[in-house]
């Protein structure tokens, strides 16, 4: 959003000038990241995640081009591919291990974004579009991870596609045959590894244009903030650049550290060591689990065990994994609350913290074994996620008392607020860390 | 709409949830699985240091060629090593004759075929072939050894446990001092099986490869003990594994330290653009 206190973009090198007049580039960046763009000025560190996770986009990208052109996608070879791209392509074993690794950083730095959504209910009127293009983002990604998982052709690849692309032959009446028309035969071989690399190159550039829809819907607003009170004036604000940039660039510093201790010092730690053996469609894995980001979708889908009525279990469970996802896309008219931030919602706090724990214990059925007690523990687990976004939220807003909020942004920075209209007899203090 | 049927959908999978949790709750009151063999007498890898353990670990050359010269001897009568090609033993402190020569006299030879007359034949290996499949015809599937040490949970503990974890299973008790003949008799090791309580399914169709000291000569004159034997070979197939470990940590060191200064720097440059702000 250009607030009308915003800077305005005067190149002064000639240069500058004629390309801001034939092709007005840097007008654009500067107008969207720069000095141009004014930003609430009490965003916390939770709002550096957005761009590491345009980062980590980039990263995988970077890496991803570089190695398919060493990678063959083709059934008999791709196995040993990897491990040519391991040991005799220069820096192959260092672009493999930050590939693999970066996939598990974008996630974590994905799902902290979303739990920062959750918490601040950043999804809120005026920002559902751009809540709703996050959701899509977050379902391309596990597509993209899934397919990319795939390619080593290990066994752990192999049998992670039979089950996932199994799921499909759980739809009613059309399920065998579009699972055989996906996979482009009776079970995961050649003709699927082939179109996955192909989907799989694919679908980061879908990301990114849906990145820029993302970027774009939240420019009209602009961001929200810690406090959930929308922006007023211009003591609210302080321009992108340099005071986020800056704050950004530390942030990369520590994403990339994490990063880099990962790469270099534990590339197998997230991995699983099943994946080093060559895929056997006649030898299956004691337990066939998909990678840690994945774990509490499938905890979900394995915790429904007995047939529903007329639902078969197998069904029940795709049903529920998706619309575990699904359900976020309806968050804006569940949560109707008018106060975003959980700082000033002290029950929704409580169920907030509650689900949090409930994603953990789903993420780490999801990894253990189908046995008890995990399967019993997984479906208590499941139904609170239910029950916490389709029913606890949309009760909790409405019968709810919120705490007072601050007037503006600038009484919750600096203690008080010239313009407000009620000053308080003592000014409401900036957002306690809860 | 949303807040009437989005109840309706949470009640659906929760109802769902609960019967599931129901019927499995019962079942597991009225018929709980009992815990299986493996699960009672699986032993975990004995916990053994090696050179390349931890962030500034590297290997031991020494060490590596003595674990080459184990699998040379001992493993390659049936364990295959196709993802290593002779000239990455360059790596292990031999130079380049000496490659050449390991090479040539590999007792399997690289498979030719004249795409003219259709004949197949053989000629020496090359240091640029890799290490020649190997037939086996006993009993078992042994596995290609070049990744074993990366696709087995504990890695070269898990190998070097399982080298050295072979007892006699009559008899057996696991530390809680259960016998497993007494408690599992079906578990009894099959004809042709031998009984290893570091291998997940306790018997295994690989006999004891090394059963006494001095099976193998070292050149530099270690005592070649069965331990010392299986730690050195565990050693070697980390190596085969993982051949660039070395250069890993190396690199990973200057550029972690380069991040910790860019990000310190980036910190204080980030306090001094807001120091106006706060």
């Amino acid at each position: 959003m250009s607030f009308p206190w915003a800077n305005e973009y005067k190149p002064s090198h000639p240069l500058m000038q004629w390309i801001d007049e034939k092709l007005p580039l840097p007008r654009f960046v500067y107008n969207a990241v720069g000095a141009g763009y004014p930003v609430p000025r009490n965003l916390n560190y939770m709002w550096n995640f957005g761009v590491l996770a345009g980062f980590a986009l980039v990263l995988q990208i970077v890496t991803g081009v570089v190695l398919a052109m060493h990678y063959a996608a083709n059934a008999g070879v791709a196995f040993d591919s990897v491990e040519h791209i391991m040991r005799d392509v220069n820096w192959g074993w260092m672009l493999r291990y930050a590939h693999a690794n970066g996939a598990s950083m974008f996630f974590i730095v994905v799902y902290t974004h979303i739990f920062r959504g959750f918490f601040y209910s950043s999804y809120k009127a005026p920002r559902e579009m751009i809540w709703l293009l996050g959701v899509v983002i977050f379902l391309l990604m596990m597509a993209t991870a899934f397919m990319g998982y795939v390619l080593p052709w290990g066994q752990m690849s192999f049998w992670g596609a039979k089950v996932i692309t199994g799921l499909f032959s759980a739809i009613p009446l059309v399920g065998p045959p579009l699972q055989e028309w996906l996979l482009g035969g009776f079970a995961p071989d050649n003709a699927a590894l082939n179109r996955f690399f192909s989907l799989h190159f694919l679908l980061p550039f879908v990301i990114l244009g849906v990145i820029i829809l993302h970027v774009w819907a939240l420019h009209i607003p602009g961001s929200s903030n810690p406090t959930g009170v929308e922006v007023k004036q211009e003591s609210d604000t302080v321009p992108f650049h340099p005071y986020y940039t800056a704050k950004d660039g530390f942030g990369l510093g520590i994403f990339l550290m994490v990063y880099c201790a990962l790469v270099f010092f534990a590339p197998n730690l997230l991995g699983h060591p099943d994946n080093y053996i060559p895929a056997n469609p006649l030898s299956t894995p004691a337990h066939i689990v998909p990678e840690w980001y994945f774990w509490p979708f499938y905890a979900i889908l394995r915790a429904f065990t007995s047939d529903f009525l007329i639902i078969p279990a197998k069904l029940m469970g795709v049903l529920a994994m998706f619309s575990a996802i699904l359900v976020w896309f309806f968050l804006p008219w569940l949560d109707t609350s008018p106060v975003r931030s959980g700082h000033y919602r002290p029950l929704f706090r409580k169920f907030f913290y509650a689900l949090v724990i409930d994603v953990l214990v789903l993420g780490y059925c999801g990894g253990a074994p189908a046995e008890e007690p995990y399967v019993m523990i997984s479906q208590i687990a499941s139904m609170y996620y239910f029950l916490h976004f389709l029913v606890i939220l949309p009760i909790v807003s409405s019968i709810e008392t919120p705490q007072p909020l601050p007037f503006s942004i600038t009484e919750a920075v600096l203690g008080k607020d010239e313009h407000a209209t009620l000053a308080p007899a003592t000014p409401p203090s900036a957002p306690a860390v809860a | 709409m949303v807040r009437l049927f989005g109840p309706l959908v949470g009640l659906f999978f929760v109802a769902a949830l609960l019967l599931s949790f129901g019927v499995g709750a019962y079942n597991a009151a009225t018929q709980p699985t009992p815990p299986s063999a493996e699960k009672l007498f699986h032993m975990h890898p004995k916990d053994v240091k090696f050179s390349f353990d931890g962030p500034f670990g590297t290997f031991d050359k020494a060490q590596l060629q003595r674990g080459f010269k184990v699998y040379q001897e001992v493993c390659s009568n049936c364990h295959s090593l196709k993802q290593v090609a002779f000239r990455d033993l360059g790596a292990l402190g031999y130079n380049e004759a000496e490659v050449k020569a390991i090479a040539k006299n590999w007792g399997t030879k690289a498979q030719t075929f004249d795409p003219k007359t259709g004949d197949r034949g053989e000629r020496p290996n090359l240091p640029s072939d890799h290490f020649p499949p190997v037939y086996y015809a006993g009993q078992g599937n042994p596995p290609d050894l070049s990744l074993i040490a990366k696709s087995r949970h504990g890695g070269a503990q898990y190998i070097h446990s399982l080298l050295t974890g072979y007892v006699d299973q009559a008899g057996y008790k696991n530390e809680a001092g259960e016998e497993l003949l007494k408690k599992f008799p079906d578990a009894k090791t099959p004809d042709g099986l031998y009984f290893n309580p570091y291998f997940a399914n306790l018997n295994l169709a690989m006999p004891q490869p090394l059963t006494s000291e001095g099976q193998v000569t070292y050149s530099d004159g270690t005592k070649a003990t069965v331990d010392q034997m299986a730690m050195d070979v565990s050693a070697f197939l980390t190596w085969t594994a993982e051949p660039k470990l070395d250069k890993r940590k190396q690199t990973g060191w200057p550029v972690l330290g380069f991040l910790l200064a860019a990000t310190v720097l980036a910190y204080l440059a980030k306090r001094n653009v807001w120091a106006d702000k706060h």
